[in-house]
């Protein structure tokens, strides 16, 4: 029982992190219909970004978060603004390919300057952290991954649904053309969407970096796994890749904890190809409405 | 009645992907407080000639070509949406459409999108003052909504922006007779009580003529023929081509109209 209920934790958090992530993905996909293949660089650039500010530059995490966050929503508007918004207006499949294009540039950048070596951030969470409850042990890392799953899903919940940019950036996403005619900046839009989205790729990076280690390849392939899970939970529901997120999180390590470690990465996508024979809108997706 | 000119149109030419020339030299001009409707059968280039003054015209690959849009004295033509509509002129698109997946409410929020950050509540009294069954289903998804109501939708949704020349296109595509009797009426109470001037494209010119204070009939991406409502509807070609009546005055049928005997063209 114990076993169980620390995989289930362990599933929960890393869940958490994947839902995180493919939040991201979703809305860059919702705006402008982009599939960011860069989305794992992003991660990783997150996670080596505050690797920098915390053991390089030595600053406390208080600091060096919110830092390193804010970076990486620079960064999303920069990659935008220099790649993305020459393309408004081409085939998708030419911005497809770029993001593609800007993976492989990303990595390269990244294996230029820290090379493919394991680095681990310095132990900058309180022990106190930890939850101990009979046996069953639950490290601060996981603690905090899941509360910061919790509030950031809260928060992009609010901001979606009650705010004023939140509504245009949806209005966008809904029906472009009406968008423009109101008078929605969609430039600003698919740039605030693509900043949002490098912020929590890159949140979810340093906290898988906390957990694994952080290595450009190991966190650029966890890129990947963004796509069972939004496909899971559905291309378009941004509630639905947390979902996706948390049940491909609990697959992973239930398989990895009772059948074998082997097994665990393939089961995602072997779930992904399950998903897409049964209900290839997946759980959440947009059932498109339609007036007869 | 304050009568400025608000905004001229100098023969201009609209070509869409560097080949296909749509408008060729319109000119028009529409007066300060007025509601200047736009008549003409299918691909003469009304709706052509309205995403020319709004912007729209950029992201299908169209360009004003030659001429000139005068907005308040100054040069308009090929600005993008973004800077046109903060101008204060908004189009109503053809069709109805809505942001499916938001509630009315959201969807007439995306209205504020020129004036991001200042008090919208009042502003949303005041549309609901105007289309009543919008309040009612406030908290619906658009999507849900009767073609009716997504008409009074998105014309509120364009008074929220706060317009002051409300580009309408075809107001009544699609609906029962007396809900086209209701929005043209509302049109009207829009035009007289918040002062927006209107250009109205339409194919119901019946009523159209009958809202209007000035009309300008559109053939083959040219105008072919302006005047005042009054003068328009007395004229026997647009009785008998749009108002579906002989030039005694009489209702016509169709078994009596003899193709090769009918006068196609004004030019």
């Amino acid at each position: 029982m114990e076993f169980f209920i620390q995989l289930l934790v362990n599933g929960l958090s890393i869940g958490f992190l994947y839902g995180l992530a493919a939040m991201g993905f979703v809305m860059i996909f919702k705006a402008s219909s982009v599939l960011n293949f860069a989305h794992g660089e992003l991660m990783a650039l997150g996670a080596f970004v505050f690797l920098v500010l915390i053991s390089w530059a030595g600053l406390p995490v208080y600091l060096a978060f919110p830092l390193a966050l804010i970076g990486c929503f620079i960064l999303g508007f920069v990659v935008e603004r220099l790649f993305l918004r020459p393309l408004i207006g081409e085939p998708l499949i030419y911005v497809i390919m770029l993001t593609v294009g800007l993976a492989s540039i990303f990595k390269g950048i990244m294996l230029f300057i820290w090379g493919g070596n394991l680095y681990t951030f310095p132990d900058f969470l309180p022990a106190g952290l930890a939850i101990h409850w009979g046996s069953v042990n639950i490290p601060p890392v996981y603690v905090v991954s899941i509360a910061i799953g919790l509030i950031f899903l809260m928060l992009f919940g609010l901001f979606f649904k009650y705010s004023s940019q939140g509504i245009y950036m949806r209005s966008v996403a809904d029906n472009q053309p009406a968008a423009l005619s109101l008078g929605v900046h969609v430039r600003k839009v698919f740039a605030l969407s693509w900043a949002i989205a490098a912020l929590v790729a890159g949140m979810s990076g340093i906290v898988l970096g906390t957990i694994n280690g952080i290595n450009v390849h190991d966190l650029s392939s966890i890129g990947l796994k963004v796509f069972p899970v939004v496909i899971l939970g559905g291309l378009d529901s941004i509630g639905g890749a947390v979902i996706g997120g948390i049940i491909i999180g609990l697959l992973e390590t239930f398989t990895g904890g009772y059948l074998s470690t082997s097994l665990r990465d393939v089961v995602p996508y072997m779930a992904l190809v399950f998903i897409l024979m049964v209900k290839p809108y997946g759980l959440f997706g947009l059932v498109e409405i339609e007036r007869v | 009645m304050e009568s400025g000119i608000l905004l001229q149109l100098n023969n201009i030419s609209v070509v869409y992907s560097d080949v296909i020339q749509v408008l060729k030299g319109v000119s028009l001009s529409v007066e300060e407080n007025r509601i200047v409707s736009l008549l003409g059968s299918n691909g003469a280039g009304k709706t052509t000639t309205l995403k020319a003054i709004s912007g729209l015209l950029k992201t299908e690959n169209g360009k004003v070509t030659d001429g000139d849009i005068v907005y308040r004295e100054s040069s308009i033509q090929n600005s993008p949406p973004e800077t046109i509509t903060r101008l204060g002129i908004i189009q109503v698109l053809e069709g109805r459409q809505p942001f499916k997946y938001l509630t009315i409410e959201e969807n007439l929020r995306v209205g504020t999108a020129t004036r991001w950050g200042k008090p919208y509540k009042k502003d949303m009294e005041l549309i609901y003052d105007y289309f009543p069954p919008l309040k009612e289903r406030r908290k619906t998804l658009a999507g849900y909504c009767s073609g009716g109501e997504l008409q009074m939708l998105v014309m509120g949704r364009a008074l929220m922006a706060h317009p002051k020349l409300l580009l309408l296109d075809e107001p009544s595509l699609g609906l029962a007779p007396l809900v086209v009797k209701e929005i043209f009426a509302i049109i009207e109470r829009i035009n007289r009580e918040q002062g927006t001037t209107i250009i109205l494209v339409e194919q119901n010119a019946g009523m159209a003529l009958q809202i209007a204070h000035y009309g300008y009939i559109m053939e083959n991406g040219r105008i072919v023929m302006e005047g005042s409502s009054a003068d328009l509807k007395e004229n026997p070609d647009i009785k008998e081509f749009y108002l579906g009546m002989g030039a005694s005055g009489d209702a016509k049928s169709y078994k009596d109209v003899k193709s090769y005997k009918r006068r196609k063209r004004w030019l």
